[in-house]
């Protein structure tokens, strides 16, 4: 071996052709072998030395032994021998941390080198070293790197001050490194700038609520000025910051828009994709009857198209995003379906991501194109691309009806094919096609059946179980064929238990003479001889139903049943926004949130798309836009609602089949959190409602359009939200815009929104619950926690139809005040708790108090005087109402459609003193004196009580009522 | 960003390693080999997750490179990093092998130092590269202050790709219009789905820092100075023959040398090219696309014993032209028993374990066309199942641009150098090739 060495080494040492060599010493006692060399004084000898180490440490050996005697060779001026020293100090310098301090001297003298190279190459690797001791010397090395005089030097610092602050945060702030990294944005040098935007990026992401990048018009200006002149990397950098941006107005938006737009050009797709999430994200500001929205719009789809021909890795990354932008605004790509087309030597995995998109794109005018291609992928070798095509098919037939017969026909040719699996994935599509076309091709069950014996798989099995109980009176040997999966009812799948259980059952219903014996056949197999409870659960009630009443039996199994979706497999409105906003990530290629699959604090953070302003009928102004809730982050601590939402759900929700997908978003920790809430809900102690403000404050940037259609409250709504989370104030003519109570992220896809109104002495809560899910809700049901005044729902929550997709139902909810009692924190707070056929949900909202005022509250004068005298004076409460421009009449006639009654008006020095009354529902009497100044907006309100904690809320209500 | 990089071989082993955060740990490195390169079925993404941790990898030839990272990194800028790694290593040391990985591990190491910093990607074009990391060792010491800080502004400036002081005795520049022409054809004859992707090769030996125009025959472009009030027409005398004047391009993008704005304003493609060979843009059309052949089938079926086939083709293109390597693929149906050909040019085989007839011809000129018949006889059999007819396809190479691109010129200035546009000398060639090219039978 020592032979076989030394003649590489004299064929040419250090020559190219012999580096391979490095890789196949494997000998004993090779360490001290190594030793001697490094410690040689040849220096070319040292270096063969160090490259060994190298190869070494590549394979993953540990020559961490060889530390000191590898740090001996730093001190060179052979640039080649100080890269490799350094490779081997950034790997194993944190493994002994007191030897890599001898490694300091050289690296602060090589700072102060008088080749840039050499001092970016010390910084740089000084970074990487990830030792406390030596990050105290990097400091003042740093410094004087972020101001050298050469670019290359201040790129490599900008990145390192991202390196320090991963070691210690700390030490960077208090530093000042981040202001010096601030101003590195405005550097003259592209590449600068790229770099500096690119740390600051990766810090402020660590630090969700520091203004860290302060993006204004100024910084996003230098932005795309050095857009222009830096690498392909920068520009990416550069585009990934920018679209964390929210611009001021429509204005602004688009004209980063304009200025962004060139990119779609680049060779780089990387820099294409960073450009269309910018652009599709400042695209929802712009209004959509703009000139220009409509030139973006055709803009975005060349470049989008071009993409399919890059690298297939990249076109896979490509696809992924294309299939969300395909979702959020189909009319991007909508004319451009040839290019999706499954080209024969595609990879895998772009032709099953190609097949979505196609099915996404599908509609009438090209569904004949669609299929002749579907029908030719159906005959591919690939298993899980045949399925898919097949699976296709069968989408195409629900999502176009007027394809709906040929997809048919064309499952029946698939299925005479007798492949295994093809036979197999059309019956379980043509079972759908049964759900959405009732009694329109029941003619081809024969052909069906005819495939009985070679279904094996649970899915295919379950739905010719369902298509056989479902048309058991046409099907003559019904019964047979159901007794047939009878035989091996244990050994089947849940899935086909219950399917087969419920298809008897309905065989029963149809045909009762024949088939008794099979039914109790069946129902003794699943409730005795069964321990799983689903199954038990299920066996029980329809046994129990059809022994007690046959007729209401057959009302609820053989029911019409709610129609099925055309669009399966969407993404959630509230997920799809937030991937929008990670376009070209690894979130977007995965479509789940970064929480998903990021640890830590990094990525937790929800983007969300910026709302949208302008147009004719918004009458949200940019100002709303603004100075709402979207640009501050959200609650990092999730509201009590989700998490009391996600722990109950195990008892309570129903089994059902369509469950849509629990979002990962979901699955924050702050577990501690839960005592508390949970506490004040069963009602333990009155416990904290933590971050519910923040929760609601943050409910309208996620939902601009129901917003918009709220009626015209313009600057007004930033009030609303910090006074009473966004409860308004119900007057005579007077209720407050609808807010959203609980959002559909947390909801499994149902939105409420609600606000509260008395009419004619009936407290009311209006309620408009959205179905944002893929599957139809009902079943809802509501219920309030005990609150402080004893609301409750005075009757059942009228939801009498399903609530199907994208609808919305408004609903009026009577409530009465005869409820048990318990104080709550605030006062007017109420904890309500919604069921529906998915699961129970939580929420918290707050009342107006005026919610409480009877119309009986006008008081005798003379009851008033003695009242008012005996309440103590500690008891009462001064507040200022401030920007009213109402004289006192018109202000008493505000006031009393709220049933704050005006029992005497005295002017004294150009003063009006109005004294009022009110009385709540709980019998409490509240005493006012109301102080309005001619010409002085501002009013003063003294308010008396015995129960002194209600004057706030009161004060909030003259507020509310007085400025609307 | 990127947490790390791995280089395997086609075994599992690792060549080189290098890791960028704390974050990744060595069982990253174990990780991807035991669930990609060892996994037993064939891995169906190009991005795998592992325990929370995400890889991105290409293969080349049997070598694998993997990024490894923790966060949520711009997955399209990963992929386009490792092809761009892929360049500058074929660029330093030829064809991505184990055995030159093996012999250039240092040079790898210290590129990866160089062109990934803490993850995020740097200048990594192997013009400026070159220019300092050298492998020479020593060099770093015997640079001149001058030639150091020109080293490092080149690495940050905005012109990254090209250094300064490029000089040559003689320049030349040499541009590739090359296409690829795809076709979707009926048998009557409709074209069902036809387009052309395009690219512009340069090959520039330039000194200096040489200021270029390049101007094609752009719709919007010669529209714009029809209306501007030129009257002659550009470059009518050198439109042969398709006689088209402009063409609509749907999309095209640029190498980095290009200034977008510039084009997106303006439309005009100016830059200061890279030293050497380099693509220049990319472009797509489905307007006016000259279909170079065409091709029409008979089909007809006697009995249910024999089939005759008859397949003309035409050469659609100036009669001066030469179109090369001709192949027309007629597919046969699985139970064919026997083939008998005629054809009047080039050669014709039966090729029954492609079951397909392969017509070679190796030249033709344009305006001609040429006629293949054949019978076919069959195996009866059972099978109901119709034969499904595939289309026939098509290859060729022709000397012109079916998308009717005409390169107008490419302008030459360099000010500080003397020499003039008129002194360059300027190479253009156009190759048509075709890309999926079917008519259905």
């Amino acid at each position: 071996m020592e032979w076989a060495s030394q003649l590489c080494e004299n064929r040419g040492l250090g020559s190219k052709m012999t580096d391979s060599k490095y890789f196949t010493t494997t000998k004993k006692g090779e360490i001290f072998e190594l030793k001697a060399e490094l410690n040689s004084d040849k220096k070319e000898k040292k270096k063969e030395a160090v490259k060994k180490v190298i190869a070494s440490m590549t394979v993953g050996k540990d020559v961490s032994a060889l530390f000191p005697d590898v740090v001996n060779c730093m001190q060179t001026d052979n640039l080649e021998l100080k890269k490799l020293v350094y490779l081997y100090l950034m790997n194993y310098a944190k493994s002994q941390p007191d030897m890599a301090i001898m490694a300091v001297n050289t690296f602060v003298k090589d700072c102060e080198d008088l080749n840039p190279l050499i001092r970016a190459l010390a910084v740089r690797t000084m970074g990487c070293i990830r030792v406390d001791k030596i990050t105290e010397y990097l400091c003042e090395p740093l410094r004087k790197c972020l101001k050298d005089e050469d670019p290359y030097v201040r790129k490599t610092a900008a990145v390192c001050v991202a390196k320090l602050h991963d070691i210690n945060a700390q030490l960077v702030e208090d530093q000042g490194f981040l202001d010096t990294l601030k101003d590195l944005i405005s550097d003259s040098n592209p590449m600068v700038v790229a770099n500096a935007v690119a740390a600051l990026s990766e810090i402020a992401e660590s630090h969700p609520n520091s203004n860290l990048l302060d993006l204004n018009p100024q910084t996003i200006n230098k932005l795309l000025t050095a857009l222009n002149e830096c690498t392909e990397w920068g520009q990416i950098f550069i585009l990934d910051c920018l679209a964390s941006y929210l611009p001021r107005d429509d204005r602004e938006s688009q004209s980063i828009c304009e200025r962004v737009t060139p990119r779609l050009s680049h060779a780089n797709s990387a820099v294409v994709l960073s450009a269309v999430k910018v652009l599709m994200k400042f695209m929802e500001m712009l209004p959509k009857d703009l000139d220009y929205y409509g030139t973006l719009l055709k803009k975005l789809a060349p470049p989008l198209v071009t993409l399919l021909s890059a690298e297939p890795e990249l076109q896979y990354v490509a696809l992924r995003n294309i299939n969300l932008i395909v979702q959020k605004r189909p009319e991007i790509l909508k004319h451009e379906m040839k290019v999706f087309f499954v080209k024969y030597n595609d990879p895998i995995y772009v032709k099953l991501e190609k097949l979505d998109i196609m099915i996404r794109l599908a509609s009438q005018a090209n569904i004949a194109q669609v299929l002749a291609e579907l029908k030719e992928y159906a005959t591919e070798v690939d298993v899980d691309f045949v399925r898919k095509a097949v699976r296709a098919i069968g989408r195409c037939a629900i999502k176009v009806e007027q394809s709906a017969e040929r997809c048919v026909s064309t499952l029946l040719d698939l299925i005479q094919t007798k492949v295994n699996y093809v036979v197999q994935e059309a019956i379980v599509v043509i079972k759908d096609i049964f759900r959405k076309y009732p009694n329109k091709y029941e003619s081809v069950i024969a052909t069906l059946c005819e495939n009985l014996d070679s279904l094996d798989e649970p899915e295919a099995r379950a739905a010719m179980i369902w298509i056989v109980g479902e048309y058991a009176e046409r099907i003559d040997n019904a019964d047979e064929l159901l007794e047939s999966f009878l035989e091996g009812f244990h050994d089947e799948s849940t899935q086909v238990q219950l399917q087969l259980l419920t298809a008897i059952v309905k065989l029963f219903l149809k045909k009762p003479t024949e088939t008794q014996e099979l039914v109790q056949q069946v129902l003794s197999l699943a409730t005795q001889d069964s321990d799983n409870p689903d199954l038990r659960d299920r066996g029980y009630i329809y046994w129990r139903l059809l022994s007690t009443d046959p007729v209401a039996a057959k009302e609820v199994v053989l029911a019409e049943k709610p129609l099925i979706s055309e669009e399966t497999d969407l993404i959630e409105p509230t997920l799809l926004e937030e991937l929008i906003c990670h376009i070209g990530t690894l979130a977007s290629v995965y479509h789940k949130p970064p929480s998903a699959f990021v640890e830590g604090s990094r990525g937790v953070q929800h983007k969300r798309l910026p709302p949208r302003t302008g147009s004719g009928e918004s009458t949200e102004t940019p100002d709303v836009g603004q100075s709402g809730p979207s640009e501050a982050p959200p609650a990092v601590i999730p509201s009590q609602g989700d998490l009391l939402g996600d722990l109950l759900n195990l008892d309570l929700a129903p089994p059902t089949a369509t469950v849509p997908s629990v979002q990962p978003s979901m699955q924050m920790g702050a577990m501690d959190l839960l005592g508390g809430g949970l506490d004040s809900l069963l009602g333990g102690d009155i416990g904290g409602s933590p971050s519910m403000g923040a929760g609601l404050g943050a409910a309208p940037a996620a939902m601009p359009a129901s917003l918009g259609s709220a009626p015209a409250v313009g600057g007004g709504l930033g009030d609303l939200f910090d006074l009473g989370g966004g409860v308004g104030m119900p007057t005579g003519s007077y209720v407050a815009p609808k807010t959203v109570w609980l959002l559909a992220m947390k909801a499994k896809g149902l939105e409420i929104s609600g606000t509260f109104a008395r009419r004619g002495g009936i407290i009311q809560m209006d309620l408009s619950l959205t179905n944002k899910a893929m599957s139809v809700m009902t079943d809802f049901a509501i219920q309030f926690n005990r609150n402080s005044f004893g609301l409750a729902p005075a009757g059942p929550l009228q939801v009498l139809t399903p609530l199907s997709p994208n609808q919305t139902i408004d609903v009026s909810l009577p409530l009465s005040t005869s409820g048990p009692v318990m104080k709550m924190e605030p006062l007017n707070n109420l904890q309500v708790a919604v069921k529906n056929n998915i699961d129970v949900f939580y929420f918290s909202c707050q009342y107006p108090l005026s919610l409480l005022f009877v119309e009986d509250g006008k008081m005798d004068r003379q009851v008033f005087l003695a009242t008012w005298k005996d309440i103590p004076n500690d008891n009462e409460a001064q507040f200022q109402i401030k920007d009213i421009h109402l004289n006192s009449d018109v202000a008493s006639n505000k006031l009393q459609g709220s049933n704050i009654f005006t029992i005497a008006k005295r002017t004294v020095e150009g003063q009006d003193m109005l004294y009022q009354s009110v009385k709540l529902t709980n019998g409490i009497w509240v005493l006012a004196e109301m102080r309005i100044q001619t010409g002085n907006p501002n009013y003063t309100l003294s308010i008396k009580c015995r129960a002194p904690e209600v004057c706030p809320f009161v004060y909030q209500c003259y507020e509310l009522v007085l400025k609307n | 960003m990127i947490g790390g990089l791995f280089i395997y071989n086609h075994k599992g082993e690792v060549l080189i390693s290098r890791v960028y955060r704390d974050d990744i740990g060595r069982n990253a490195v174990d990780a991807f080999r035991v669930n990609v390169i060892h996994a037993r079925q064939q891995v169906r993404s190009p991005v795998t997750n592992i325990a929370r941790t995400s890889f991105f990898h290409v293969k080349r030839s049997n070598i694998w490179l993997a990024a490894v990272t923790k966060q949520n990194v711009n997955a399209a800028m990963v992929f386009e990093f490792l092809y761009k790694m892929c360049d500058v290593m074929t660029a330093y040391f030829g064809k991505i092998s184990e055995e030159n990985i093996k012999n250039n591990f240092v040079l790898i190491y210290e590129l990866l130092d160089e062109i990934l910093d803490f993850g995020y990607p740097q200048n990594s074009e192997t013009g400026a590269l070159k220019t300092f990391i050298t492998q020479q060792g020593i060099k770093g010491q015997h640079q001149t202050k001058e030639e150091q800080s020109q080293i490092t502004s080149q690495v940050t400036g905005q012109i990254g790709w090209r250094r300064e002081g490029i000089k040559y005795r003689r320049n030349e520049l040499f541009l590739d219009v090359l296409e690829s022409v795809n076709l979707l054809m009926s048998p009557q004859g409709q074209v069902l789905s036809a387009h052309v992707s395009g690219r512009v090769v340069m090959k520039s030996y330039l000194s200096g820092m040489p200021e270029c125009k390049f101007g094609m025959n752009d719709k919007i472009v010669i529209d714009k100075q029809g209306k501007g009030g030129t009257t002659d027409e550009p470059g009518k005398s050198e439109l042969g023959g398709s006689g088209k004047q402009s063409i609509a391009i749907d999309d095209c993008t640029f190498h980095q040398c290009v200034r977008l704005s510039k084009f997106d304003s303006e439309r005009s493609i100016s830059f200061i090219p890279p030293d050497g060979e380099y693509e220049l843009m990319r472009y797509r059309t489905t307007k006016d696309i000259i279909l170079p052949f065409r091709v029409i089938p008979l089909v007809r079926e006697v009995g249910r014993t024999k089939l005759e086939v008859k397949v003309v083709i035409k050469s659609n293109f100036k009669p001066s032209l030469l179109a090369q390597k001709i192949e027309v693929r007629i597919p046969t149906p699985l139970n064919t028993s026997g083939v008998q050909v005629i054809c009047m040019k080039g050669k014709a085989k039966y090729k029954a374990s492609e079951n397909a007839i392969v017509w070679k011809i190796k030249r033709m000129a344009g305006m001609k066309e040429s006629q293949i018949s054949a019978e076919i006889e069959l195996l009866p059999t059972n099978d109901k199942k119709k034969w499904a007819r595939p289309p026939i396809s098509m290859k060729f190479q022709v000397p012109f641009a079916p998308s009717g691109l005409k390169v107008r010129y490419l302008k030459v200035f360099e000010s500080k150098l003397n020499y003039s546009d008129h002194d360059v000398i300027k190479w253009v060639r156009y190759i048509g090739r075709s890309g999926i090219y079917e008519t259905r039978c």
